[in-house]
């Protein structure tokens, strides 16, 4: 019998991979992005099991928000990313540091 | 006890998703990253299926490894990346990388997994005729509509600005520039040179070596 603590457990693996993931993938920025992705689809697994588990489509609903946005920021932070490969020709983001935070 | 289809389905993907997982953060080459983040967008559909999640279960395929992770790979093989090598430090980040996740993980499982009885213990049961689409339509159209609306909307700005940030302006490309073929003046095209007057037999001769040539 699956229950809810199981889906609940796989989102936090996969949610600490994401966060390991950005840590380790320091190189590449566009491994950063797919980091984060990793990270949305963990969060967006315990929405679904939540709406599942609790008979609430709003869950569900939240997840086509998360969804959409997720969309449009891989849209635009790739054309951040093609900008800056432009002018810099690195795609690391340990050298993009002009503004010395 | 023999495990019911549905248990050996969630195991089958949750370890499919997982490993898909391990290997987004470990491979060296982006590009198979990128297809092992595909190999976890479609294992985490099955288990979203496995959820009656259906609608979004085919939103997760077609929007997320139709269109976003398909802009991923043009990306990453657009710009030619050099496999760098190992900066120094290196490991020791990795070593905090993972320390830090595995924390998250421990404490999460450790509460998650505490509340195992107590919640959640007996799904609702839909009857034959429910329609996931359907109902997240109808919610989407009725309850929320105003941010659907202004999903819409982020969707177009996102859209505007990627091709704003991208756009690159030919150097090499003709186009006729209107404004500037009104405004002209008769100074910035005709350049009226003085000279002395030419011979005229010298430049008769000119032309017909010319023609004979």
């Amino acid at each position: 019998m699956i229950v809810l603590s199981d889906f609940l457990i796989l989102g936090a693996v996969i949610f600490s991979m994401g966060v390991a993931g950005i840590l380790f993938k320091r190189k590449n920025i566009i491994n950063v992005l797919m980091a984060i992705e990793l990270m949305l689809l963990a969060v967006n697994t315990n929405f679904v099991a939540f709406s599942h588990f609790r008979g609430d489509p709003a869950g569900q609903i939240f997840v086509f928000f998360i969804l959409m946005v997720a969309a449009a920021e891989a849209a635009i932070g790739l054309a951040i990313v093609v900008l800056l490969f432009r002018s810099r020709r690195t795609i690391e983001a340990a050298d993009w540091n002009e503004l010395k935070g | 006890m023999l495990m019911s289809f549905e248990t050996i389905v969630f195991y089958l993907f949750a370890a499919l998703s997982v490993f898909a997982a391990l290997r987004v953060i470990t491979a060296r080459n982006p590009v198979h990253a990128a297809l092992f983040l595909v190999l976890a967008f479609c294992s985490m559909a099955g288990i979203w299926m496995l959820l009656e999640a259906e609608f979004l279960a085919i939103t997760l395929v077609l929007v997320y490894v139709g269109a976003v992770m398909v802009l991923f790979l043009f990306v990453v093989m657009m710009l030619d990346i050099s496999l760098v090598q190992l900066r120094a430090g290196f490991w020791r980040l990795v070593l905090f990388g993972a320390a830090l996740a595995g924390l998250m993980a421990f404490e999460m499982i450790w509460v998650l997994g505490s509340s195992r009885t107590s919640t959640g213990r007996v799904a609702i049961k839909h009857a034959a005729d429910y329609s996931n689409t359907k109902e997240l339509g109808r919610l989407m159209y009725t309850d929320y509509v105003y941010p659907f609306e202004i999903a819409a909307v982020i969707l177009l700005v996102a859209m505007v600005a990627a091709i704003a940030l991208t756009f690159r302006r030919r150097k090499d490309a003709k186009s006729q520039g209107v404004p500037e073929q009104v405004a002209v003046r008769k100074a910035d095209r005709l350049r009226l040179v003085k000279m002395p007057p030419e011979n005229r037999a010298r430049q008769g001769l000119d032309s017909t070596e010319e023609v004979a040539r």
